[in-house]
């Protein structure tokens, strides 16, 4: 601090405080929902606490699913949410380290082709070329499968460059030394480049299982049977039956899995969370 | 940039690149050339025959009210979003930098948001201001307002513009925290000794110092508007009432739905791919440069 104002500090505790109130507050409410009974909401007498119904409500959409909305139980819902977003994450970081290694360390013809296809990707997200891509992943028979429903997400541009931008800091005579020592290019990105990208990797790692979990537009098309719905997409379904019958403790339980495995990677790993997220936005 | 040292190897490197562009290929270079080509045919109500019609799809669109109408809300669900969630974010940093006690609990406690999908925080925002039963809906009330998103677009339009600025506040306020820290204290100091108020240190080098930080991120916002937020509307409103929330990319997953109208859903794709293009190109411009005062 530049001088010492006191009460510019309070001030600066009471803004964040205020903020914080309001980051959390919905997601406090929507707990608080999840744990009365249907008439204690539907009568607006939601108090500020919690209620006894905790048990009950999340046993019963984890075990006997979600009643007259769907069959699916939230537990293969969140298993379906976690194989995906693990399989989009590891695809991803593997696809792309493997093609930056190539783009950094070999001089083949078509590199910079190959460099800029991977690169223009950028270009074409999910949601501008919709049904054209539904139409593939249909005609390839993936529909309803977990290669479906991750596969097509894995090529990564953004991923490409942070790796690219990587080996390009790692020093020269590394690989110099490795080629003395009678390294070939696989032991040498085994050994050397991996054990050096490994705080990128897992930094990116955090933010790409955000990325997959997180998945609305790409599930909902490719998932025509309840039991491999994504939990993201199966939460909407608990809400879209008529608004009057809508289950909302059952609606706010299943919000509250739905987020919980995401915010406590963020939570848990938030050093590696901010440099994941600064690093692949540059 | 160019490595000294490489490996030569005949088969290797292609092999390297192989997953990665047949993916590319296959899942995005195929189908937006499709988007590309089916713009500029008709499918029959069968979907058995399609004719080659030009640019009778662009026409068509470009006659339909409802794409602009479509357009005018995605720019007032752009602006509004980026506007409030770039000015909270930014008050938030401004006080998390000023060096006081627990910045890193404040960090955690503002940043988690961001690992929620949207479509999660729609359906939470929903039921706070569901008409009927809602907590904050009823406060809304008490305040004498006739509150029913559900038939007033003005009011649906309020609350996805509420969930989605929720929603980006923590990334936000990630990039602004960062980019303050780069500012060097010994500026802020020498204005002080000048007699600079902290109001006016701020207005007249912090915030001009921030701008590439502000610049890039009014450019993702405006990205995360027109793309990631398809989730949030298709869980509150479904682009109702009377398509009052309906943006650009909702209009292409509604018209291309069941096979409706794809000639025009690709063509509106086209457009789409257009607009990214350009906001991309606009945010690798700013990375080449870094700075931009």
């Amino acid at each position: 601090m530049v001088e010492n104002r006191p009460f510019g500090n309070i001030l600066a505790h009471l803004v964040l405080i205020v903020g914080v109130l309001v980051i959390v507050f919905p997601v406090y409410m929507a707990f608080v929902a999840s744990t009365w009974d249907p008439a204690t909401i539907a009568n607006g007498k939601l108090g500020l606490l919690p209620g006894p119904y905790l048990v009950e409500n999340y046993s019963r959409i984890l075990f006997e699913g979600t009643g007259r909305t769907t069959r699916a139980h939230v537990d293969t819902m969140l298993f379906n949410s976690f194989v995906s977003a693990m399989i989009i994450a590891t695809g991803k970081i593997a696809i792309s380290l493997i093609s930056s290694y190539a783009i950094v360390y070999f001089r083949f013809p078509f590199r910079m082709v190959a460099f800029w296809l991977i690169f223009l990707t950028l270009m074409f997200p999910v949601e501008v070329r919709i049904y054209p891509t539904y139409k593939i992943v249909a005609d390839l028979g993936l529909l309803d499968t977990y290669t479906g429903l991750s596969v097509p997400l894995i090529a990564s541009a953004t991923a490409t460059l942070l790796f690219r931008q990587f080996f390009m800091t790692v020093p020269d005579e590394l690989l110099e030394a490795a080629k003395i020592d009678a390294a070939g290019p696989l032991r040498f990105f085994k050994d050397v480049l991996l054990p050096l990208s490994r705080t990128n990797i897992a930094a990116l790692f955090v933010i790409l299982f955000i990325y997959g979990w997180n998945q609305y537009l790409w599930p909902l098309l490719i998932t025509t049977r309840d039991d491999m719905q994504t939990v993201v997409i199966g939460i909407k379904k608990i809400v879209a039956v008529q608004d009057a019958l809508t289950e909302w403790q059952l609606a706010m339980a299943t919000a509250i899995l739905a987020m919980l495995p995401p915010v406590l990677v963020v939570v848990v790993m938030q050093k590696l969370f901010v440099k994941g997220l600064v690093e692949t936005e540059k | 940039m160019e490595k000294r040292a490489t490996f030569s190897n005949k088969f290797l490197p292609y092999l390297l690149v192989a997953p990665q562009l047949a993916i590319t290929l296959v899942f995005f270079y195929w189908p937006a050339s499709q988007a590309v080509k089916e713009s500029f045919f008709i499918q029959d109500a069968f979907g058995t025959t399609s004719n080659f019609v030009g640019l009778e799809n662009y026409r068509t669109l470009f006659a339909d009210p409802y794409y602009f109408h479509s357009m005018g809300v995605t720019a007032v669900f752009a602006i509004a979003v980026t506007f409030a969630s770039l000015s909270i974010a930014l008050l938030l940093a401004v006080q998390a930098d000023r060096g006081i006690r627990g910045k890193m609990a404040y960090q955690t406690l503002l940043v988690w948001p961001y690992a929620v999908a949207p479509a999660v925080a729609g359906v939470i925002w929903i039921f706070l201001f569901q008409p009927s039963l809602g907590y904050f809906a009823h406060l809304v009330r008490a305040l004498g307002v006739d509150w029913n998103p559900l038939l007033d677009g003005n009011q649906a339009m309020t609350l996805v513009v509420i969930a989605a600025v929720w929603k980006q506040i923590s990334y936000n306020f990630l990039f602004f925290l960062a980019g303050l820290q780069a500012i060097p204290k010994s500026l802020i100091e020498a204005a002080a000794i000048d007699g600079a108020r902290p109001t006016r240190r701020f207005w007249t080098i912090v915030f001009p110092l921030l701008s590439p930080t502000t610049f890039f991120l009014v450019v993702v916002n405006i990205v995360y508007v027109f793309f990631d937020t398809l989730g949030l509307i298709d869980a509150v409103t479904g682009g109702g009432p009377a398509k009052a929330t309906e943006t650009l990319v909702y209009k292409v997953f509604q018209d291309g739905k069941l096979g409706g109208d794809l000639g025009g859903s690709n063509a509106q794709s086209v457009i789409l791919m257009i607009i990214v293009i350009v906001l991309t190109s606009i945010q690798f411009r700013y990375v080449e440069r870094k700075v931009t005062y």
